[in-house]
Formats: structure tokens, sequence, C-alpha cells
């Protein structure tokens, strides 16, 4: 029924490290960063393109990466919370979700923290409702979402020249 | 001589009453959190089940032969072959006499009663295989009927889910105080009566529901990693079921990515994880996918509620009486029972009010749905839906404002302590005093100009009210008293080190709502040390003291309470310390941000040094002194069977009659839970809280087909609420501390799910009111509001 599913060469640039890794044709970028590279700071919440707590930057974009393939990541550059985290972008974004507590259990964070990031760096204004439409795509069931605006409008009226 | 000394809250610099951030979030912002699927171990197996796609049938014939020689698979377990394995539970409590269920084992065995109950699982080297190999798993089935519908269930002819329990009905209980017949026969009174619905809905955790197991036969010892509320009860759960010593079964929760009250039940998925683990003498995981969750988390709510309240010519509540109904699935849960919640509405409705006459009788029925059981607010959002929604439809019967008619039916502030009509003991409540608050919060005038003059462009807006109560902090009377191996006390160590901070462990947990940070506040400022000296440890079994863990609202007021206990009696052994090598008097001494001071605050030596004397050159102490620099306390409320808050909310919401979408324009929450150790915290847990309770009210529902097929069972179909349609939520406090303890805490993590829905009701019947139109079904969808105002 399910043969031996074909293998595949990729390489990569992972929060800027090279790597270069044999994987299955049908596995998933997020398995492939959790499973394969010990990344467990992308989260998996529903696997199929919804919840958002799987969201990382590829080339520069917000991707989910329950809906895309290892393979076709092959030749991009990823960035996960790990390496936003080590290399101090977003660091104002993580700070003002600190202050105001815009995280309770934590799993929906990280993808949270792209979507945001993605918004704020995109010249995005502290307009509430905008940012509001912006991360309806990630799932928070905790917090109400409320705390995530405030911090996001901090950051943007921090940044504000 | 000086004052009387101010007490541990009134010190200037007291972390109790201040948001400081919690210890863990910058751990988790940077992606360092240790979910349980983060971890995996040497030699690991995963689990993935086959499971049942017929709400009720038949196994006749089990073919796994495809899926064992299957490359990759090491073993497969049918339900007879797991339950050689496993004693069988029952989820009954004595203390809800009466209250029958079925024996459960892992796996399905002879008969699938829901679709989605697991019947075959299967291990392999990765969660792919398994899953693959569980595709090539061959059952036969044979339909059976399914009973869907609790009231057919219920009828004399329907066929019975468990031919030994002779009926359908699990349990019932009716309260009968006063004479409410009586009542709703007299000419003075007016009487509104609905059937309420309340559809079922789920948590939908983040993290779903996971387990790591292992086993090392060396000595005999189970390990397991859980994503989960209450170590302790699984500790216990599962060595009696598998057949070990408690002692033998290890339980760590590290970061758990939600809870809810999902992950405090017996599921069979985990029990066959665990099991197949000691079978096999390895790791086993398994962590349920999205469609599994939505087909095995518990399911909450499913309750038909026919009510009616009559209230005299100047809105005084007579009587209210209602018969409720709910759909249990075919098993009560175990070991917390799927009959507390209408217990819990029983108890609850009417309770904010003066009542004489009050009859309410509940029947617990088995379905062929999944299970449902105690999620977030247990009970209240039916109890509080049901009474504030008549009680505004009384009010607007006779021509009464919706406030004035609580204000003529709220137990007054001072009247405390009274029972309520279904005999719960109330204390420490500020109900008028909230809606006060919260009337003028709101800027209520003005609100109801604002929704005239809507009226006037045909725009219908509606506002409406709710005022509650919650129950937190419980005693052994929720679950102890009747035989579950559930904590009603919990524990908290408070400890010295060398380097003069101190370390804390407590039998509470965390799964996100601050637990650490609470408990951090609280024993820094209990010994006297800043709180980033304190390092925390909770969820370990091996290393935390016994206790319940956080389910209930009851992590804060009783956990909460141990903390303070043990760092009082911690500062108290570091006082007699520090008199002996300071050659003072304890009562001369303090210990203020890290070192022991006199009265004045003068430094006399610092935590370090004294530690270092005692730990290192204990030859510099006199023979006769014997330091301990650790202290363990223990604390359970005594006084009461739960501890009640009050809250007021209120929300302003605009109905779209052509589409029947409801937008939330704005929403106000007054909570009193008693002394509020971190605003923050508070705030966010009212504001989630009441988000959830905007779910149940508005969006969610697990919508099933006639013959019992989970037909939403996707992130996709399945609504959750999203960022953009959720309001800014104004949340404010009266602070009544309970005096069941010295801390006063109690608890706020379940008050918006439980009051949300309520409001949202009135404030949709409120707009509607022009209509002629009302709706009294959960969610309120669009579909169903366009019925209700004819539009379909």
């Amino acid at each position: 029924m399910s043969p031996a599913p074909d293998r595949h060469t990729i390489s990569l640039t992972v929060n800027g490290e090279a790597v270069s890794e044999d994987v299955p044709a049908r596995l998933n970028l997020v398995d492939f960063l959790r499973g394969t590279l010990c990344l467990t700071g992308s989260h998996v919440g529903c696997e199929h393109g919804v919840c958002g707590a799987c969201t990382i930057e590829v080339d520069g974009v917000s991707v989910r990466s329950c809906l895309m393939l290892a393979v076709q990541a092959d030749g991009t550059a990823v960035w996960t919370i790990e390496g936003l985290a080590e290399s101090g972008r977003g660091a104002d974004l993580r700070a003002a979700f600190l202050a105001r507590n815009a995280l309770q259990c934590g799993f929906c964070t990280p993808g949270m923290l792209v979507s945001a990031l993605e918004y704020v760096e995109a010249g995005g204004t502290a307009d509430r409702s905008a940012i509001r439409e912006h991360i309806s795509g990630n799932y928070c069931r905790c917090t109400g979402y409320q705390a995530i605006v405030d911090a996001v409008c901090d950051v943007i009226e921090g940044r504000a020249p | 001589m000086s004052e009387k000394p101010l007490s541990l809250f009134d010190r200037p610099n007291s972390y109790i009453g201040r948001s400081i951030p919690r210890p863990d979030a910058r751990r988790l912002l940077e992606g360092r959190g240790r979910y349980v699927d983060d971890v995996a171990l040497p030699r690991m197996l995963h689990a993935a089940f086959v499971r049942s796609p017929y709400a009720h049938a038949r196994i006749v014939e089990i073919d796994a032969s495809a899926a064992r020689s299957h490359p990759g698979v090491v073993s497969v377990y049918t339900g007879a072959l797991m339950a050689e394995h496993v004693s069988p539970y029952v989820g009954v409590l004595t203390h809800l006499a009466g209250l029958r269920s079925a024996p459960q084992a892992p796996l399905a065995v002879d008969v699938a009663r829901w679709q989605g109950e697991p019947v075959v699982m299967v291990l392999a080297s990765t969660r792919a295989i398994a899953e693959d190999a569980a595709g090539l798993v061959e059952v036969s089935y044979e339909d059976l009927p399914a009973l869907c519908d609790p009231r057919q269930a219920l009828s004399p002819d329907a066929p019975l889910l468990h031919e030994s329990l002779g009926s359908n009905l699990a349990w019932t209980r009716t309260v009968d105080v006063g004479k409410v017949d009586e009542v709703f026969a007299r000419d003075d009174v007016t009487t509104v009566s609905q059937t309420f619905q309340f559809g079922r809905h789920t948590g939908v955790t983040l993290e779903t529901r996971a387990m790591l197991a292992d086993f090392d036969p060396a000595d005999a010892r189970l390990t397991i990693r859980y994503s989960g509320q209450a170590p302790h009860m699984m500790q216990a759960i599962l060595a009696k079921h598998l057949d070990l010593l408690e002692d033998s079964v290890r339980i760590i929760a590290e970061d758990v990515g939600g809870s809810f009250g999902i992950k405090i039940h017996t599921y069979g998925d985990e029990v066959a994880t665990a099991a197949a683990a000691k079978i096999l003498r390895r790791p086993v995981k398994f962590v349920a996918d999205r469609h599994e969750s939505f087909q095995s988390d518990i399911h909450a709510r499913d309750h038909v509620v026919s009510a009616k309240l009559a209230v005299d010519a100047d809105g005084h509540i007579q009587a209210l009486a209602f018969e409720d109904i709910t759909g249990i699935g075919p098993y009560s849960m175990y070991p917390r029972t799927s009959a507390i919640e209408a217990n819990q509405v029983l108890n609850l409705t009417g309770a904010p009010y003066v009542m004489e006459h009050y009859r309410a009788t509940a029947k617990v029925v088995f379905q062929n749905k999944n299970l449902m059981c105690q999620y977030r607010a247990v009970g209240h959002p039916i109890a509080m839906a049901v009474c504030d929604g008549l009680l505004e439809e009384a009010a607007a019967a006779i021509g009464v404002d919706p406030v004035d008619i609580r204000q003529r039916n709220l137990i007054a502030d001072n009247a405390y302590p009274v029972k309520s009509a279904s005999g719960m003991v109330l204390d420490d409540l500020s109900h008028h005093a909230t809606l006060q608050k919260l009337v003028a919060l709101m800027d209520y005038d003005r609100l109801r100009d604002e929704q005239r003059e809507a009226r006037v462009r045909g725009v219908y807006r509606g506002i409406g009210f709710c005022s509650m109560v919650e129950v937190t902090n419980p005693s052994p009377a929720f679950y102890g008293v009747g035989g579950a191996p559930i904590a009603s006390q919990d524990g908290a160590t408070v400890r010295l080190d060398a380097g003069g901070g101190i370390h804390i462990s407590s039998s509470v947990t965390e799964q996100g709502q601050g637990t650490h940070a609470i408990l951090v506040q609280i024993a820094a400022d209990a010994v006297g040390v800043p709180v980033e000296r304190v390092r925390v440890k909770t969820g370990d079994t091996d290393t935390v003291p016994y206790g319940g863990g956080t389910w209930a609202s009851r992590g804060t007021g009783i956990g909460g309470e141990a903390m303070l206990q043990a760092g009082l009696a911690l500062k108290s052994q570091i006082l007699d310390v520090a008199a002996s090598i300071l050659q003072s008097e304890p009562g001369a001494l303090d210990v203020r941000n890290g070192d022991v001071t006199d009265r004045d605050g003068n430094v006399r030596i610092s935590l370090s040094d004294l530690a270092r004397t005692v730990y290192y050159r204990g030859n510099e102490l006199p023979p006769d002194v014997k330091p301990e620099l650790i202290a363990t306390r223990h604390y359970r409320v005594t006084d009461v069977p739960f501890v009640f808050t009050n809250g007021a909310m209120a929300t302003s919401v605009e109905v779209d009659i052509d589409t029947g979408l409801v937008r939330i324009l704005d929403f106000w929450a007054v909570e009193d839970c008693g002394r509020v150790i971190n605003p923050q915290l508070v705030d966010e847990q009212v504001r989630g809280g009441i988000v959830q309770g905007i779910g149940g009210a508005l969006y969610e529902e697990c919508l099933y087909s006639n013959d019992g097929q989970l037909l939403n069972a996707s992130m996709a179909d399945y609504l959750v609420p999203m960022a953009a349609e959720m309001p800014d939520i104004h949340v404010a406090h009266v602070e009544t501390p309970t005096k069941t303890s010295a801390l006063g805490a109690k608890g706020a993590g379940e008050a918006g799910t439980g009051g949300a829905p309520a409001a949202l009701l009135n404030a949709v019947n409120d707009a509607l009111r022009p209509l002629g139109a009302s709706i009294w079904q959960m969610p309120m969808t669009p579909e169903r509001i366009l019925k209700a105002v004819g539009k379909v």
C-alpha cells in the first residue's frame, strides 16, 4: 500500500547555518526541523495549515511549515524562533510580549512571533484592527489576543522615529 | 514600642499585588519550551491508533497481519490483547449517589461506542510508519444503531448502550426547596419559560494530548512525561491499572501547551501508551493529531434545559424551576466522572440571587458520542445563562431595566455568610459592588442612548449582563470524598540554598496561567528575598510535595496558601539560626531583600553568609543548634466545600439581521477573586476565559450527524475565536479576601468562561427584542439567528 518513500538530499540554511540532509519525500518541513534538526521551537498544532503554531520564515516570507515539504525547502534560507532569538532580531517584540504577558502556555508563541514580526518589519502601523487581522491565522487559546495586540503596538510605537 | 507591624501584604516592597513578569516566559519566547513532543528517548517507539469509524458497532474480526509484517512495526495490540495488561476502570464516585457507568478498557474490546474510540494500537519506529501500518489493519464491524439524542436515549423503547445497566440513564438528582408549584400557580407573578440548548464544544488545546512513557525493568519504574494538570492523580491511576506500586510510577509534566480541563482525565490511548512501554520495556510516545483530538479529547456541555422563572410585580424572584438533560457519551469519564457538570448546574443556578423556591432536576444520559466531561468553568455557563437569561427576559416582560432587576435580587453584600437556594455556603462576595463598578466602567447610560440612536438607523445593538458566582478552591468535597485518587490539599517546600537563593517546589502545576510567577511572588515575600533569587519546580512526582495539581481554580488559593505558610516557616527557621549566630533574639530580626536585618532594616548578615555558616562551617554554631533551612507546609480548605468568587460582566453587541452575524463591540468584567497576587496575570486569566466563553457562545460546536459521525473534526471546520473578531476586554476588580486562608486569594481562571455566554445571550436577545425575536441556543450561529428572526 505504501512503498518505501523516495528520499532526496536537500541543502539549505537554517538559522544561518548550512544544512544538508537526506530526507523522505513526504517529510513535512516542520517535522524535518523538529525531528531531524532538533529545532523543537516550531510547534505542530494542527498539521493542516490552520492554527499557525508552526509558522516560520522561508526566504523572508512567513510560511506554515506543516504545509511545506522538506524537499521544497531545498536551497532556501529558513529562520525559526531559535535563530531569531539568538540573532537578536525581534528582541523588542519578545521583550514586549514579556512585559504584556502576551503568552500563556507558549505553544502558539513562536509562530505568533514570526507573524507579528512580519507585520512590524513590513512597516505595519499600530492599528489594532489591522494587527488583529494580520495575526488571525495564528490561533491562541489562552490569551484572548488583546495582550498580543498590545505588545505589537508597543513595539511599533517604540520603533517609530 | 512600635505600632502593629505591617502585614505581609502592606509592606512597602511587597511583591503581592504587583505585576511581575513570569519566570518561564522568556524561555518560551525563545523557543526553549519543553513540551512532551520535544523530548526524544533512545529506542523510542511511536504509537498510532486505528479508531472506530462507527458511532456504535460490534467488532467482528480484526486482521492485523499486514500491519504486523510492515517494515518498522514492532507491535500491534487489539483491545483484547491490551485488556490483558490493564485492569478495567469505571467512572463513578460514591458521593454522586446512584451514578452508574460501565467498565472501560483502553481500546474497545467487543463493541465500539463512539466514532473515534481507539480500537487497535500500532507501535513502530516512526509515527509515519505507525500510521502507514494502522491503515493496513482490517477491522470488520457490524454496525449497530447509534443513539445520539439524549432525550431519545431515555425513551423506554430505546436500545441500551450497556445491557448490564438496564437503562441509558447514568445519574439523576433533584433539588427541591420551598414550594415551587404553589408559586408558579399564583396569579400575582409573571412567569417566563424557555428551553435552552447548549451545544457540545471542546478545549482545542493548541498542544494536543501527548505522552512519552518509559519503563525501566531494572527497578520496575515507569516514567511518564505527560501534558497535563494533575501528576499525582495520574500516578495513582496508572499504577492501579497497570498493576504497579504508586511509588514505581513517576509523572513529569514540564511545559503544557494549554489544558483548560482537557488534560485531567483518563484517556484510553494514553493508558495504552503507558501499558505498551511497560510491556515492551522501551519508550513509547503518543501525540494525538488534531483529528484525534477532536474525536477523543473530552467534549463539554451538551445540555438541554427547560426552565421557568417567576417574578412578582416588582421584579423580585419568586421561584426558579428547571430540568437539565445532558448527554455524556457512552461512559462516565474516569476518574472525575461525567456527572459533575450537571451537579454543578443544580448547585450554581440562581446562586447570586435571593431565592426561596427552587427546583432543579438533572438527567445524565449515555449516548453514542465522544465522552463529555469537565472543561473550564464546569457547569457555570449553563447555570449562569439559564438564570440570567430568564431574569433579563422577565425584566423585559415587566418593564424593568436589567441592572435594576439585578439590584433588586442580588444577595446583599453585607448578608454573608448565607446559603444559596441549592444549599451552597456563600461568603465574602460582593455582587452589588461589582455590578455598581461595572455600570460605571461601561458608561451604561451612554450605551443605552447609543443603542436607541442606532435603532433609529435600523441597526440592532444589544447590551447584556451576567452576575455570576464561580466555584474555586475546592475542599475534599469535590472528588476525594467520593473515592477518587485526587488530592484536595497541596503542598509547598521552601529551601534556603548556600548561595542565598531559595528553591521552592509545589504540587500545583503550570499550564500557562502563571502559577510559577504566583508561587515565586508569594515565597519571595514570605521569606524576604528578591524574586530573582527564587527557583521554582513543579510537575514532577519525584520531587514535589504530594498534591492535587491545578484545576478548578485552585492553584493560587490552595497552592499559594501552602507556599505562604512554607515560606513563613523557613523565615522563622532563618531567624532562629540568625539569632544564634548574631547573639540576638529572633523577634529583633527580620529578613529583607535577601539579608537578615534588624527591625530597622540594617543588614546584620546576608542569607548567603548564614547558609554557608550552617552548611559549611557548622562548627561555628553551638552544638545544641541544629538548624533546618527547609520547610514544607500543606493546605486544604476546611471551613467550606468551595470558596466562591463573584463577578459582573456586560457586553455590547451588534447583530446584522441580514447575515445573522454577531459583532462584539465591547466587553467589560468586574471580578472579585479575593486578594489579587499579580494583577496582570489575573486580568489575562479573565480575558482568556472570556474569549473561551465567547467561543462557546458564538462559534464552537462539535457537530454530529444523526448517526453519530463527528462532522467537523478539523481546525478548518471547527471555529475557535480568532484575533480579528475578538474585542478588547475591560477588566476591573473588587477585592474581598476569603477568610478561609491567610493569603485570602480565591480562583480567577474560569470566571470569564462561566459568565461570558450569559452576557452574550442577553445582549443578542436585547438586540433582537424590537423584532419580537429571541434565541436560546448556543452557539448563536448566523443560521440560528436568521431562523430566530424568521429570515430563513
